[in-house]
């Protein structure tokens, strides 16, 4: 009997594989060794020094508003984590704010109400069509040129006051009771969340239901206020008051704040209504008719028949709109709003080290991103169907 | 003789007046519940507080042509900072002389996008009158032959660097994306990792940090003595950045594509390239192409983000514009000139998107 016919390498997927691959792996690094090469020597050439040695020196530059104390003679590193909290700031009151809004837009767009919902779909399709950075442009003038200067400033109460330089706001003194509401709030919010489970437990078993959200709420409210009658009820608050050219004490959001907060919240609830208004959409009213049916109450058919299933729908892409209203904020830049690439920006300008500052910058929108998916996923497989 | 079609003896009952016609309507969408009813009221009584003020300052307290010392008198509107300015804010310091060229490439690629808004009318010859467009833009843009006046790029701004990096942009990011795509579902493990880190890497950093990448690093990258222009290297940015986004639609369209047709394709003995090339690509494409829209729609709002980086786009011009003390102040009017400019161009490419997509459902 004859041996069979070799193959040649070439007529073979797994070798003709593993060559391209090669191939690839090769055509990448060759290129990735002449960017590196090419680097090395113009650094060189122009003495630009490497790594990250330099974020222990003076940073030398003020940023206008910090969470963490911060003044020019620390180091870039305190600066640069003075602009990841600017950042989370905008970020977090942003997706809450966008949240809240997008709800209640999307569910305007699907109201009874002809004039409602056209004005809801009004409200989605200017905002989603028009660049954010454009209507950030557009607040911060509306903000700079329509807001009257400080000594003409907008009143409300004699404590709240608007102008062009920011919003002020009255703040409680601080007092020892104010500790204690958090402490009381914190111990609400875990007994809440026993009471849930312990509810739950108890319907399973015996079919009585417990009033969880009333008894929650009644927690989360009473307890703070309790602490604040026992800590001796301090009703004092440190109102701004106009010195020289400006209000000092109280506390105060920049224009520059205002107008990015505005512009990406506006901008990311548009999308967001979308989504809702899809989710809604995309469970049957044939579910509505069933729960109903069984004789469950309105609020109930809705916090546990339609909600549970609009949500599977809607969290995933609400989630990479929050990431983009994150992303986004990056725009900061441009109104002068000190987030973390523009502080990144300065260091650059500063220290001439493009490299590290905007691969500081990637890395940083990185792991939001990567946080935010790995949220993601834990909460799809939660919430994923149990089929049989 | 005409035949009576109601039986003799009994009259033709009308539905109520409040059931049918205006009234009838109303009730049905504006008043069917009382919590509606005091919704309607409440947007009604917002309306009146807010239109009439609105239409006395931007139309007839409004100045059209003036001079910006006479607005500043003035109580209404500016639009004069646009009309005295529209030429600049459109064209930059694109050459006054020249601006018939730019003038022409932003009627010609906009006279093309209309004509291709009906499904029925694609065909070889549209595909290579949009090849053609694209051309005769990289003819009439920086010039140089044909005995047009070389201009140089520095010089190109307003809303034809908009069009230009939007539609360059895509063009060149959508086969690179569609490589990617490929890359991410291919079963050698080297290219599907190096795919999957660059979609993932790309879609993790916002768009500013790849121009900055453009503008401070890329300079750093090339041998001594070679120089990119900015709008190349910003160009370049978009092109990197969108790929990444269109490789993960045309995914979805290749996931969409029934196992049945990839097994077909090989049972035939067809080669990898010519799976893809006749069967699986062109049913995938077509599947992806109203979210391809919608990525179009996104690196046309997200081009003027190079105002960063300091290129005139639009936005730039118009900032520019504003810049003069002449005509401080009136960034309301400006500003919404140009966001109208923006909406009328991603609004109908949204419409035409939902459109494709229900001849596309057929």
């Amino acid at each position: 009997m004859e041996a069979p016919e070799r193959v040649p390498f070439w007529h073979d997927p797994a070798k003709r594989g593993l060559v391209y691959q090669v191939v690839a792996l090769a055509v990448v690094l060759l290129a990735g060794y002449w960017v590196f090469s090419n680097t090395q020597a113009n650094l060189e050439k122009q003495s630009i020094a490497t790594g990250f040695s330099f974020i222990e020196r003076e940073a030398g530059f003020e940023i206008g508003e910090h969470l963490v104390s911060y003044s020019a003679a620390n180091s870039y590193a305190r600066a640069l984590f003075v602009g990841i909290l600017n950042t989370l700031k905008v970020a977090f009151i942003g997706n809450l704010l966008t949240i809240v809004l997008g709800i209640l837009v999307g569910i305007a767009r699907l109201s009874s109400n002809w004039l409602l919902s056209r004005l809801a779909a009004a409200y989605i399709e200017v905002l989603q069509n028009v660049p954010v950075l454009l209507q950030l442009f557009f607040w911060y003038a509306i903000f700079h040129e329509v807001l009257p200067h400080p000594r003409e400033s907008l009143e409300i109460a004699d404590a709240i006051f608007l102008n062009n330089r920011g919003l002020y706001l009255p703040v409680p003194v601080s007092h020892v009771a104010h500790a204690w509401m958090g402490i009381a709030l914190l111990a609400a919010l875990a007994a809440g969340s026993f009471i849930r489970r312990w509810a739950r437990n108890r319907q399973e078993r015996t079919g009585q239901p417990f009033p969880v959200w009333t008894v929650s709420a009644a927690l989360v409210i009473g307890l703070p206020l309790v602490a604040w009658l026992a800590g001796g009820a301090p009703t004092d608050l440190e109102i701004p008051r106009l010195q020289g050219f400006n209000f000092q004490g109280g506390i105060n959001a920049s224009p520059e704040f205002g107008a990015l907060l505005l512009g990406l919240v506006l901008y990311t609830s548009a999308f967001v209504a979308e989504i809702v208004r899809a989710g809604i959409q995309a469970i049957s009213h044939g579910q509505t008719e069933a729960a109903m049916s069984l004789g469950l109450k309105p609020n109930l058919v809705l916090s546990l028949i339609i909600l549970p299933q609009a949500l599977r729908v809607i969290i995933p892409p609400l989630t990479s709109q929050l990431l983009n209203l994150t992303k986004n904020s990056s725009l900061a830049i441009a109104i002068g709003y000190p987030d973390f690439v523009a502080v990144a920006n300065t260091t650059i300008n500063q220290t001439g080290q493009a490299i590290e500052g905007v691969a500081l910058i990637m890395a940083v929108y990185l792991v939001f991103s990567l946080l935010t998916s790995a949220l993601m996923n834990w909460y799809n497989k939660r919430m994923a169907l149990v089929e049989r | 003789m005409e035949v009576p079609l109601q039986p003799s003896g009994t009259d033709t009952v009308k539905p109520p007046a409040t059931s049918v016609g205006i009234l009838g309507w109303m009730r049905k969408n504006l008043f069917n519940s009382v919590f509606n009813s005091v919704l309607t009221i409440v947007a009604l009584i917002v309306f009146a507080r807010i239109i009439p003020p609105f239409v006395q300052w931007a139309l007839f307290d409004s100045l059209w042509t003036s001079t910006g010392a006479a607005c500043k008198e003035a109580d209404g509107a500016c639009w004069s900072v646009v009309t005295n300015n529209l030429r600049f804010i459109l064209f930059g310091f694109y050459p006054y002389d020249q601006q018939w060229r730019p003038l022409c490439c932003v009627t010609l690629i906009v006279g093309l996008f209309l004509y291709t808004g009906k499904p029925s009318r694609w065909s070889k010859g549209l595909a290579a009158a949009w090849g053609m467009s694209l051309v005769a833009m990289g003819i009439l843009m920086p010039g140089g032959i044909l005995g047009l006046e070389p201009v140089e790029p520095a010089r190109w701004s307003g809303i034809s660097l908009t069009l230009l990096l939007s539609l360059f942009g895509l063009t060149a990011a959508y086969p690179l994306g569609v490589l990617l795509a490929l890359g991410r579902r291919s079963r050698l493990p080297a290219i599907k990792v190096m795919s999957v880190l660059y979609i993932e890497l790309i879609r993790g950093v916002p768009l500013i940090s790849m121009l900055f990448m453009a503008s401070v690093m890329f300079p750093l990258f090339l041998p001594e003595g070679i120089t990119v222009n900015k709008i190349l290297r910003a160009q370049a940015a978009i092109i990197l950045f969108t790929a990444a986004y269109i490789a993960e639609v045309v995914r979805g369209g290749l996931q969409a594509i029934p196992r049945g047709q990839y097994e077909a394709a090989e049972s035939l003995g067809l080669t990898y390239y010519q799976k893809m090339r006749l069967i699986i690509l062109p049913q995938a494409l077509k599947i992806v192409i109203p979210p391809t829209v919608s990525i179009l729609i996104s690196a046309f709002k997200d081009t003027s983000l190079v105002v960063i980086i300091g290129l005139f786009d639009l936005l730039k011009t118009t900032q520019v514009t504003l810049s003069n003390p002449e005509w401080m102040g009136f960034s309301a009017e400006a500003f919404l000139f140009i966001a109208v400019l923006y909406f009328l161009g991603c609004f109908s490419m949204s419409n035409f998107s939902r459109r494709l997509e229900k001849v596309l459902a057929r």
